[in-house]
């Protein structure tokens, strides 16, 4: 018992993660159209930051603040070149420009730091564990991670009920409404929302370093699992993204966890893991394909 | 009006099969041309980039045809070389697999297999894919391949991470295929077949509805027109011809791996498609001939090639519309692309 | 006096707190041409929408010749011998006039997995295609892509389209919209050589074209159905004049 719910946890912490690059993701697909795929470079980019200047200065906690100024910085870089000509394109340039993008950032991460990954132990206060109810001992770091992706979420939830920006948000506005709505520069706008969506997906990079080391490919790999959120959350819904990225990491989680023991009561050892890992990470790919099933288009679709 | 003219009015342009033939001319002579003048790796070099060519066009016929964006063709290219890889896996084992299937080495049974085996797969997928549009379809598109990367990572028995080696290559009916111009000979048969298939295709009946998919999926509504099958079997069409590209490619390279299927992969594709201009009949193989050339050109350069192709790829994209067969176009004042 | 062509009872559409229909019912006699008008915003468009069936009605029911087609999908209904034009057109533009109406007439076989023969030397696809062409005026035109087509061409490209089909029923979005003097004569005389062969269901802003095309006349408001009768009945109607033509009193 106690096992389980210490990776429910597990799985609320993965899940927390996923919902901060999938609110970025939906929100900047949602207000600009644009589909980006180099979201992933931007949370490796947040890791690396973090890792690099822990290292440098010693200190994690100065090392955040400097990491995500980085990321909005090249977030806004990368709207101000690339994205912003995307806008008027169709799905297929805009899927392959990003392409063009991760492929660039990850070699150029292979030039700076080399293709071992980056080791980084979290900071005193946060390493070590504390005793949950039941006498469950769980990581510091990781709990931090649940409560600060919280946090983050109900700030999101405030930003999305309570502002314009929200309420066009919500109403699954077309950039044409959005302009005479809002009155504002256009342009500034979707370089904010860009850049914002940036420093939610560093932000994750950013606490994830401590938890699983910072390498080149990172970013794709949680991608995927982001667009699988998306998909299953509904494109375009905040709403979606939190209760999707919560369903994906708890069934992740707990289908790596408990299938090992499983399948090894058929089979041999070193046999059985491997298939439990391609296993465990196919299960939630046929849940999405389930969800999709009974709802093409997700479970909390924008559109109503 | 028995009178009326059928065509468009008479252009320049030269008729396809001509371009065709020509290309296969060039490329059927390359071998004695590689013999006289001693390019050694030619042959081999090309055997290569015209497998990725079919693979490429095929999904050219659901990309650039059908407007159907496909971020996970590469599964089905993968899964392709797999059967090859498992089937004489089992065949140099004497193991029949589970049980019950003998091993082939023979391409008579081990391409056709992996062609059917990928339509079958694509049935499955594509129905639940076609389910979804826009963004949301290029998103599942990339999750399946990626589902089935991990599968096949986790595939100990099969080679997992390190791949699966196929020792010797096929047979074709009992031929020996080691012989490279030989082999090369086949695949170019190959393609070429595959090519005009793909010809006749696009200017069929279903040509036409998959044309109109492109364009307006709303307007074929309204004319009564249900797209979601002649999707999904353009869907499985293209799937079988990445399948039959990976069966080709396991036995050139002797080799398959999970990367097979990897998503970039699956942008590699893509790129052939979009570089050699979307839409087109022979842009497939024009994109192929040119990124397989660019990246050997990069990367005997600098081991960090990508850093420079990322760039140049957002630079097309993004400026550059119409791609090679455009440019050729452009150049030959519109006798051939 | 023969069944209705077409049959819509109680056909109810919100979204959020809009209500696009209201309740909506009326008929459509065979032979007739109904014309369908009312302000902008009154949820015409919307009501097109839903006996094409590309919205789904929240409640109530569409019989066309007596069978319910409610709940069938859009590309069927058109088998069932309803065909529509769209008010902002929605053609095939990389693709020829002669193209769009082709395909059309492909459309009415069977299916359309014929992956051998080439459909542009069709005769079978061509020669339909091209008399429709010729009988919308633009036979000289036929091999133009939609994209440099002239407005008013796309209109009665869409028409023609339409035509291909072979309906029973036709439902037109504005085929006057943004049309020339000249040109909307061409499409009344057009619409009008089709009368009582086609039973139509025109949904129109242009007055002209509706006094001389119509039969009968329905009037929607804010989703609901006002009034309905013949040209003489809603010119006179005083409700009419007031919600639309916007005359107080008298």
């Amino acid at each position: 018992m106690g096992l389980l719910f210490e990776q429910v946890l597990n799985g609320v912490q993965l899940g927390v993660m996923l919902f901060l690059l999938a609110a970025g993701l939906t929100l900047i697909f949602g207000i600009m159209g644009i589909i980006n795929l180099a979201h992933g470079s931007l949370y490796m980019a947040g890791a690396y930051a973090v890792a690099f200047f822990t290292l440098q200065t010693g200190s994690f906690w100065l090392s955040i603040p400097i990491a995500l100024v980085i990321v909005a910085v090249l977030g806004v870089l990368i709207e101000y070149v690339v994205i912003r000509r995307l806008y008027a394109r169709d799905h297929l340039d805009q899927v392959l420009a990003t392409f063009g993008l991760i492929l660039f950032f990850n070699q150029f991460a292979t030039v700076i730091f080399g293709r071992q990954p980056l080791l980084l132990a979290p900071p005193p206060i946060l390493s070590g564990h504390v005793t949950l109810f039941a006498g469950i001992p769980y990581p510091v770091y990781r709990l931090m991670i649940i409560v600060v992706g919280m946090i983050m979420a109900i700030g999101l939830y405030l930003l999305i009920t309570r502002t314009r920006l929200g309420m066009l948000v919500r109403a699954g506005a077309t950039h044409r409404e959005m302009v005479r709505a809002l009155g504002v520069d256009i342009r500034m706008l979707y370089t904010i929302v860009f850049a914002l969506g940036a420093v939610l997906a560093g932000f994750a990079g950013a606490m994830v370093g401590p938890l699983s080391g910072v390498q080149v490919g990172m970013g794709e790999q949680i991608l995927i699992l982001t667009f699988v959120v998306v998909v299953i959350g509904g494109v375009g819904s905040i709403r979606g993204a939190f209760y999707g990225a919560l369903i994906v990491g708890v069934v992740d989680t707990l289908l790596r966890a408990f299938l090992p023991n499983l399948l090894r009561t058929v089979m041999v050892g070193p046999e059985a893991d491997a298939l439990a890992g391609g296993l465990s990470s196919m299960g939630v790919y046929v849940l999405m394909a389930a969800v999709l099933a009974l709802k093409p288009k997700g479970l909390f679709p924008a559109h109503g | 009006m028995a009178d009326a003219p059928l065509h468009k009015p008479a252009s320049k342009a030269w008729p396809e099969w001509l371009t065709g033939v020509i290309l296969l001319a060039i490329l059927a002579a390359v071998p004695l041309l590689a013999q006289t003048m001693g390019w050694g790796a030619t042959v081999s070099f090309l055997t290569r980039i015209i497998i990725l060519a079919i693979a490429a066009a095929s999904l050219n016929l659901i990309l650039g045809y059908g407007g159907l964006v496909s971020f996970g063709h590469a599964a089905f290219y993968g899964v392709g070389g797999y059967v090859v890889g498992i089937l004489y896996h089992h065949y140099a084992s004497d193991a029949p697999l589970l049980g019950l299937i003998p091993g082939a080495s023979d391409m008579a049974i081990t391409v056709p297999l992996a062609i059917v085996i990928n339509a079958l797969l694509a049935v499955v997928l594509g129905a639940i894919s076609l389910r979804t549009t826009g963004v949301q379809f290029i998103m599942i598109t990339l999750a399946f391949a990626q589902m089935l990367f991990f599968l096949f990572l986790s595939l100990k028995v099969y080679g997992g991470d390190d791949g699966l080696v196929v020792r010797r290559r096929n047979t074709l009916f009992g031929h020996d295929m080691r012989g490279d111009v030989i082999f090369y000979y086949f695949v170019l048969a190959i393609a070429a077949a595959w090519y005009a298939f793909c010809a006749r295709l696009v200017n069929s009946r279903f040509g036409r509805v998959l044309a109109g998919v492109r364009q307006s999926e709303r307007r074929l509504a309204a004319i009564g027109i249900a797209t979601y099958r002649y999707k999904l079997a353009a869907y499985v069409i293209a799937a079988m011809g990445a399948g039959l590209a990976g069966a080709l490619m396991a036995n050139y390279a002797r080799f398959v791996s999970p990367d097979m299927l990897h998503w970039i992969q699956s942008g590699d594709l893509m790129i052939m498609v979009i570089l050699g201009g979307v839409g087109t009949l022979f842009g497939p193989a024009a994109g192929a001939f040119v990124l397989i050339a660019l990246e050997s050109v990069l990367a005997a350069w600098t081991e960090h090639w990508q850093l420079y192709l990322g760039p140049i790829l957002v630079v097309i994209v993004l400026f550059w519309r119409g791609g090679l067969m455009g440019l050729l176009k452009k150049l030959t004042g519109g006798r051939i692309g | 006096m023969a069944d209705p062509l077409l049959r819509v009872e109680g056909l109810q559409k919100r979204f959020g707190g809009v209500i696009a229909t209201d309740n909506f019912t009326f008929d459509v006699r065979p032979g007739e041409i109904h014309a369908l008008i009312g302000p902008n915003g009154a949820g015409k468009t919307t009501l097109i929408s839903q006996l094409c069936g590309e919205l789904a009605p929240d409640a109530g029911s569409v019989f066309l010749a007596g069978e319910n087609i409610t709940r069938l999908p859009a590309a069927q209904r058109i088998h069932r011998g309803l065909a529509r034009t769209f008010q902002i057109t929605q053609l095939l533009n990389e693709d020829t006039a002669l193209d769009n109406v082709a395909l059309a007439v492909q459309a009415r076989s069977v299916h359309s997995f014929g992956m051998w023969r080439d459909a542009r030397s069709d005769r079978a696809l061509i020669d339909p295609a091209r008399a429709l062409l010729e009988n919308a005026g633009l036979a000289a035109r036929a091999d133009v892509p939609v994209a440099d087509l002239s407005h008013g061409e796309r209109k009665q490209l869409e028409l023609a389209i339409a035509f291909a089909c072979e309906p029973r029923l036709l439902l037109l979005d504005e085929p006057m919209a943004g049309l020339g003097a000249s040109e909307s004569q061409t499409m009344i005389e057009t619409l009008r050589g089709r009368k009582g062969e086609i039973t139509m269901l025109l949904v129109e802003h242009d007055m002209d074209a509706v006094f001389a095309l119509a039969d009968r006349i329905s009037v929607l408001v804010y989703g609901r159905l006002i009034a309905t009768g013949t040209v003489a009945e809603i010119q006179a109607n005083a409700q009419v004049r007031e919600a639309y033509l916007g005359e107080g009193g008298a």
